[in-house]
């Protein structure tokens, strides 16, 4: 059994929600990503493996972001349709992650399902090269980790897959029941 | 040279949140993967130190800080430029021993620890103790050899975070045979 939130009253939770900003070194975050991506490469065998255990970390990230965006960006409010959560993410959640918001949001013309959020360079990104042999890796699995993470949660179902293609592409495929339900609120 | 002029000393900063829930997600994925608190925290000093040693040359490009004349003047450069250059705190430097050759930061904030509970089956983990790594391995490279540890610590309760470095001696630099 795991035990988890046994502290009763731990000082964490009397500390506000909202509060100043504060910033780190770039630097610092581009060297921890760094030693992130090593440590998941000595325990995979293929690229894919690799991006998967690089977006199951950005799982968590973006699980634990919801609660606090959603409180703090949104008052408490939820998103019920497809195009504002994706509009949240472009822009709510880029700009907490990265300050500023993501280049492009894109449907597919051939998959009411299927959308794209574009970023030229993405943050976490900038300080890896990619070997020539593993042409297909990009590390903003992670990335699409924390979306998939919080399309989920808020109720959004869906895959988030990275390719690259006019720098990075998050591909975003709803599960069918989103975009079903979606047509029925706008039925309404 | 023309590379490095156009290149801003003043390094890039970010939303710390995205870094403090990062680590989070690392330090969660180190608890799954080994057995017990001792391997996680091993994992993370070794981290931590491949972090030191590239770190250390960023920080002297950026920061143009000479040779520290003494061990106090490493300990003021640490706590008041590099703290400051990549967590953007300044931690205090205290608690110096007689000998001037042991002294604590005191950090008021951690960022890495914002949003963090230490669930009660996990007390032995020192959650933060890359940072004892990326110091041990950046001073490593300027031929420094220091002890590093976590001695008070906000998330087991204590009122602050507070960080023992020990001067252990200067590192001789083996020059390889042959050369100057």
């Amino acid at each position: 059994m795991e035990t988890r939130f046994t502290r009763g009253k731990s000082a964490i939770l009397e500390r506000a929600l909202t509060r100043p900003k504060t910033e780190v070194g770039a630097g610092a975050f581009a060297l921890l990503f760094s030693e992130m991506v090593q440590y998941c490469q000595s325990r995979v065998y293929s690229v894919s493996e690799l991006q998967a255990r690089l977006a199951d970390m950005g799982h968590s990230v973006g699980a634990s972001l919801l609660d606090v965006l959603v409180l703090r960006e949104k008052n408490g409010k939820r998103e019920t349709k497809v195009l504002n959560i994706l509009l949240f993410i472009k822009v709510s959640v880029w700009k907490a992650l990265f300050g500023k918001e993501a280049d492009k949001l894109e449907q597919a013309n051939d998959d009411d399902k299927t959308y794209y959020i574009i970023e030229k360079e993405p943050l976490v990104n900038a300080f890896i090269s990619v070997p020539k042999e593993n042409s297909t890796l990009n590390c903003a699995a992670f990335t699409g980790g924390i979306v998939e993470a919080i399309l989920t949660h808020s109720g959004f179902p869906a895959k988030v897959t990275v390719h690259w293609h006019k720098g990075t592409t998050f591909m975003i495929k709803f599960d069918e029941s989103v975009i079903a339900r979606d047509k029925a609120l706008d039925g309404r | 040279m023309a590379r490095q002029s156009t290149r801003s000393t003043d390094s890039k900063k970010m939303n710390s949140e995205l870094f403090t829930l990062t680590y989070g997600a690392l330090v969660t994925q180190l608890c799954k993967d080994y057995e017990n608190d001792e391997e996680v925290n091993k994992q993370l000093d070794k981290m931590g130190y491949n972090i030191g040693v590239r770190l250390i040359e960023d920080f002297l490009a950026r920061s143009s800080v000479g040779r520290c004349q003494d061990f106090r003047e490493t300990a003021d450069v640490i706590a008041k430029v590099a703290f400051k250059m990549y967590l953007g705190i300044t931690p205090s430097v205290t608690n110096w021993s007689p000998a001037g050759d042991e002294f604590s930061l005191i950090l008021e904030s951690n960022p890495l620890v914002d949003f963090v509970e230490l669930p009660d089956n996990h007390s032995n983990l020192v959650y933060s103790n890359l940072l004892c790594g990326v110091l041990r391995g950046a001073l490593e490279m300027v031929q420094m050899a220091v002890e590093v540890r976590f001695a008070q610590d906000t998330l087991r309760g204590d009122n602050v975070t507070e960080i023992r470095m020990k001067f252990i001696k200067r590192i001789e630099e083996n020059l390889p045979a042959g050369d100057e």
